[in-house]
């Protein structure tokens, strides 16, 4: 691993302007798991938690009796067209896996941050987290907004505050790798 | 009309496939954990060694909680081998589609089936045609429990080449995970099809993720590595590993077809086999 984990508390501030797409970082206190449903049922009923600050994460969680038992991160890129008026309203930071396109890149230049979980790794979350409450249950287990305190979560910038997108920057890579394949071929 | 032994054998079959789908959700099969903990021992880029750390302490941390290693515990997709003695009946698909309903209760699973068209979502992991059940002969009664998540899933890709084009296989692999990027959680595991059918590639590439990932042949070997070359690395987010293996499965084909399907699997190539205890 590469230098030293940056530790983050919730909520967050203009502590993640500084940091850069490829730092390891561990995420402290309050986040918010938000699905497609959310996203809608938010845009258009409002946000039912102060967004100052504030960290979604993009999970849809097996809770049962009220504790967390597996919650990786479901992929990003569905939420794409759906994130502007969460960083319009304070979020400053988003969780997820598989990166966000070129508008989401755009929309967190000099705001805030895109943090990216290891797909699958939903036990070791789950050991990490407490459940602290939930909005919009009737949209189902999967679609809620659960309320989860972390504990130091690892997890790395995908996309930093100044357009560094690590995704996009792997993926330009392996399109320029197979061009020059097939012309071999 | 229902026997004695008939009402048995459902319910060891709704046994055996509720062990299965706890043993596949919770714990990797050998062979699985040899490729990743090797490829994580080997990956020479930060992100990516980062990327592999979680995926071994979550691994650790599945079997030390008896919980799912990952949300996503997928539709069930499963494979039943019959013994000349056991009569194929309807029976044996409501056995197995009991062992799911309990196994989505008490593991628990997230309940992921839905109608294909309404989205309305069963809430039992069961539906119409789901789980998916595939039927073998063979000498033992056993139930295999292939749980597919969705972002693999959604990556896999079917296609039907020109019989001359046997050239173009591999690059229909390679732009396979060139278009899947991070979705499917890589590094994966891709099964490969050739030959069949339209229909049978499809099923060949979802068999050959259940041979043993610990050995390639010269041909998978290169397919995997052409896939590594892109980069994509775990998450999509870089480094050396993107295909932990390929493994290809091939059948006879009309002479003007070749029918090639890549099904992705994620890196939590979860599938167990438990065998149907029969009551003598």
């Amino acid at each position: 691993m590469s230098g030293d984990v940056v530790q983050l508390h919730t909520p967050l501030g203009e502590e993640v302007l500084s940091l850069r797409a490829g730092d390891h970082v561990e995420l402290s206190g309050i986040v918010y798991t938000a699905r497609d449903e959310a996203h809608i049922r938010m845009k258009a009923k409002g946000i039912p938690f102060d967004p100052k600050g504030a960290v979604i994460y993009h999970c849809g969680p097996v809770v049962q009796d009220n504790r967390i038992i597996a919650a990786g991160p479901t992929t990003s890129a569905r939420m794409n067209e759906l994130s502007g008026f969460l960083l319009d309203s304070g979020v400053r930071a988003l969780i997820g896996k598989g990166g966000m396109g070129a508008l989401v890149r755009e929309q967190l230049k000099n705001r805030g941050v895109y943090l990216a979980f290891t797909g699958g790794c939903a036990a070791l979350a789950s050991s990490h987290m407490t459940l602290k409450g939930v909005f919009f249950e009737d949209l189902g287990m999967a679609e809620a907004i659960w309320v989860i305190e972390l504990d130091h979560l690892p997890l790395v910038v995908g996309i930093d505050a100044q357009g560094n997108d690590l995704f996009d920057k792997v993926i330009q890579r392996a399109k320029r790798e197979y061009e020059q394949n097939r012309k071999k071929v | 009309m229902k026997t004695p032994a008939d009402t048995a054998i459902h319910a060891s079959l709704a046994d055996a496939t509720f062990q299965a789908y706890r043993e596949a959700v919770i714990r990797l099969p050998p062979d699985v954990l040899r490729v990743i903990r090797k490829a994580a021992a080997t990956e020479t880029s930060p992100v990516a060694r980062g990327e592999f750390a979680n995926i071994l302490k979550n691994i650790e941390e599945a079997e030390h909680l008896g919980v799912p290693l990952c949300q996503d515990t997928g539709v069930p997709v499963v494979y039943l081998t019959i013994p000349p003695d056991v009569s194929l009946t309807r029976g044996l698909y409501d056995g197995v589609a009991e062992g799911i309903r309990r196994a989505t209760r008490e593991i628990p699973l997230r309940p992921n089936v839905v109608d294909p068209l309404t989205r309305h979502n069963t809430g039992d992991n069961t539906g119409q045609g789901m789980p998916a059940i595939h039927v073998k002969p063979g000498d033992s009664f056993t139930v295999t429990v292939l749980p597919k998540g969705a972002g693999a899933e959604n990556s896999s890709r079917i296609t039907m080449l020109l019989p001359t084009h046997q050239y173009g296989i591999e690059g229909f692999v390679v732009d396979t995970m060139l278009h899947a990027e991070g979705k499917p959680c890589p590094p994966v595991f891709l099964g490969i099809g050739i030959g069949s059918t339209f229909d049978g590639a499809a099923s060949l590439a979802k068999e050959a993720l259940l041979l043993s990932v610990d050995r390639m042949d010269d041909y998978e070997q290169k397919i995997c590595n052409s896939v590594n070359k892109l980069g994509i690395g775990p998450m999509g987010l870089g480094g050396d590993t993107t295909a932990l293996a390929v493994k290809v499965k091939t059948a006879a084909c009309h002479t003007a077809s070749l029918p090639v399907a890549v099904n992705v699997q994620c890196w939590a190539h979860r599938h167990a086999t438990v065998e149907v205890k029969r009551v003598r």
